[in-house]
């Protein structure tokens, strides 16, 4: 089966002065049909310049100095800009860690979703407003007929996410980037978002591209999951062979450094792993890499 | 048992909301609704909850920067709050805060070295060998070099801003340390290394810790006891084990089966806790079992805290 989003080799930094800074180092990854593959990082490590890069919202300084992404056969950086607008939203959507700065404060949310529409599907805004209160309805938006006509501010947090995700599978996308899009909610209401994307997009077959710095959120909802360092994926393996056994240092280092629910429990308190002492030469880490082949867990979903 | 260092009795906060005429059919927010708790000297006491649940309200009230409307705060047995509440001078020197955000926490015109030297000189500690000396020594204690104390908070990463959050709530040697969400804006690595420094110098010091925070796994790694508030009311607390392997209410239970845990997710940790309805124990029901927000413009129903095992209460009602 040929992958989804196939990200070869990719660069990207700035050029200064005809020198080329790098921030990614060479990054490969592979997406397929359905598939939820979750980047893991800290801060700064490349993973968000990865997903912008994909769909084309790079901002100068920033640009790609190489590599390609290979998104339904065709090659993304070679893209012409309209053709990359007609499909930004439509076969590739995003949703973004902070939905009040991603939302039009002055248009009614209602109208935003249907703009999804007028432009990608060629509807009238009479139709597309009526599509919009099944788009909200979709993502259990309650009295969504009430809710179209609020603007961002009157809604909660978990409501305006909600929002982000109707308008981003408003067009049935292949493939759905979502960039920390729990970090800024209660983990009650962080579950309930979860859950939706996890089950509108297995319902619809959409893959995620799912970016996060919690191991935890990554693990419930990433097939595969690639490690992040200094703009290197220094690992790649399915969740459950990550978690179990973490084959390189960095990611050994990441996985003590967080503290286990119930681990106390079992074995008192331990002290947490100072990454820094653990590793000892933080200039080396990104020389060796651990990619796991690809197994059957990627099978099942297509 | 010793005498608490700080108890929280029957503590109060409420709001006015806007639109009112004269006070007249004024409606009040309710925070906080008769919320008490003790801290020992020497312990972690977590207040655990979302947000709006009222536990930085409570945190607020601690620090004198939020009056209780009713209720009384008191350290070492003395009125902490109220018309005998001691000065700010005094007071600074009983409690002491550690913010989310430290940058935000940080004068940026200022070097460290001088924001760490306010507190002491408004404490008649002036003379400047002294000074050089306790910053020298509080900036050893929080992991960073007295030379590094010459530099603006800019020039610092967040771990280390952070570890000039501690050492400036450190300074002027407090007792209780509150820390409203120390580790939630840092990354797994820094995390790690500010929940070890927390600890080390809760041990170091016999400092007592009054922590805020949602994260449930950072919660369960440092606390001795948990008290789990829901719309200004604590609806569980108890030591942490009893919290974290017996939850009984049916909120907190809720709350640590939301916890995205790559041990629970993965099925590789003990089976989950949390799994069947919670039970109340016979003649009690759950006043409220948080699954929906009440009216905060209302008081709660008629409840009370229920001891069902050694230090573990719960709050439950009458059926």
């Amino acid at each position: 089966m040929k992958p989804l989003l196939d990200v070869r080799n990719l660069e990207l930094g700035l050029r200064h002065g005809g020198q080329a800074h790098r921030i990614l180092k060479g990054v490969s990854f592979q997406i397929m049909p359905g598939e939820t593959y979750g980047l893991v990082g800290e801060s700064g490590s490349g993973k968000s310049v990865t997903s912008l890069a994909i769909i084309g919202l790079l901002k100068k300084p920033l640009q790609t100095l190489g590599g390609e992404i290979f998104f339904e056969g065709r090659n993304l950086l070679a893209l012409p800009r309209r053709e990359m607008r007609s499909l930004r939203g439509n076969r590739i959507a995003m949703v973004f860690q902070e939905p009040m700065s991603a939302l039009n404060p002055l248009q009614t949310v209602g109208r935003q979703i249907a703009e999804m529409y007028v432009q990608h599907q060629g509807r009238s805004w009479a139709q597309a407003e009526k599509m919009a209160v099944e788009a909200l309805a979709s993502v259990r938006v309650p009295t969504p007929e009430r809710r179209v006509r609020d603007y961002p501010h009157q809604m909660s947090g978990g409501l305006r996410q909600r929002v982000m995700i109707a308008m981003a599978l408003a067009c049935d996308p292949a493939l759905l980037i979502a960039d920390e899009p729990t970090t800024a909610l209660d983990v009650t209401v962080q579950a309930e978002v979860l859950k939706l994307i996890r089950e509108l997009c297995a319902e619809r077959g959409t893959a995620v591209l799912f970016i996060s710095h919690d191991l935890g959120v990554i693990a419930t909802m990433c097939q595969r999951v690639g490690v992040m360092y200094a703009g290197c994926l220094v690992e790649e393996n399915a969740t459950r062979d990550l978690f179990v056994s973490p084959q390189h240092e960095y990611t050994r280092g990441l996985l003590g450094a967080l503290p286990k629910l119930g681990s106390r429990r079992l074995h008192g308190r331990q002290r947490l792993v100072d990454i820094d002492s653990f590793i000892a030469d933080r200039s080396r880490l990104t020389e060796t890499r651990f990619i796991a082949p690809r197994n059957s867990v990627s099978g099942e979903a297509g | 048992m010793d005498a608490p260092l700080l108890s929280v009795e029957d503590l109060h906060v409420r709001f006015p909301l806007s639109g009112s005429w004269f006070g007249r059919g004024r409606k009040m927010l309710h925070a906080v609704n008769g919320l008490s708790l003790d801290l020992a000297k020497g312990e972690c006491l977590s207040i655990v909850g979302e947000s709006g649940c009222g536990k930085s309200t409570t945190a607020l009230s601690v620090m004198g920067l939020q009056e209780p409307s009713e209720g009384s705060i008191l350290f070492r047995g003395k009125p902490f709050s109220g018309s005998q509440a001691p000065s700010r001078m005094e007071r600074a020197m009983a409690a002491q805060m550690v913010f989310q955000d430290p940058y935000a926490s940080l004068n940026p015109r200022q070097t460290v070295w001088h924001s760490l030297a306010q507190p002491l000189r408004l404490h008649n500690v002036t003379a400047r060998s002294e000074l050089s000396d306790r910053i020298e020594r509080v900036m050893h204690s929080v992991g960073l070099t007295p030379e590094q104390a010459e530099r603006y908070p800019h020039e610092f990463s967040g771990g280390q801003r952070q570890r000039i959050g501690i050492a400036r709530a450190l300074i002027l040697q407090p007792e209780i340390v509150v820390l409203d969400e120390p580790v939630s804006a840092l990354d797994v690595s820094i995390r790690a290394q500010i929940i070890n420094l927390l600890l080390d110098l809760q041990e170091e010091f016999g400092l007592s810790y009054l922590m805020i925070s949602h994260d449930l796994s950072v919660v369960e790694h440092m606390s001795d006891r948990v008290a789990v508030m829901f719309f200004g009311q604590i609806v569980e607390t108890g030591p942490w084990s009893a919290i974290f392997s017996d939850p009984v209410h049916p909120y907190t239970r809720r709350l640590i089966a939301t916890i995205p845990d790559p041990g629970a997710v993965l099925g590789l940790s003990r089976e989950s806790v949390v799994e069947g309805p919670a039970q109340a124990p016979a003649g009690w029901i759950f006043a409220d079992d948080g699954s929906s927000a009440p009216d905060v413009t209302v008081g709660p129903e008629p409840s009370e805290l229920v001891e069902i095992s050694p230090g573990h209460f719960v709050r439950l009602a009458r059926s």
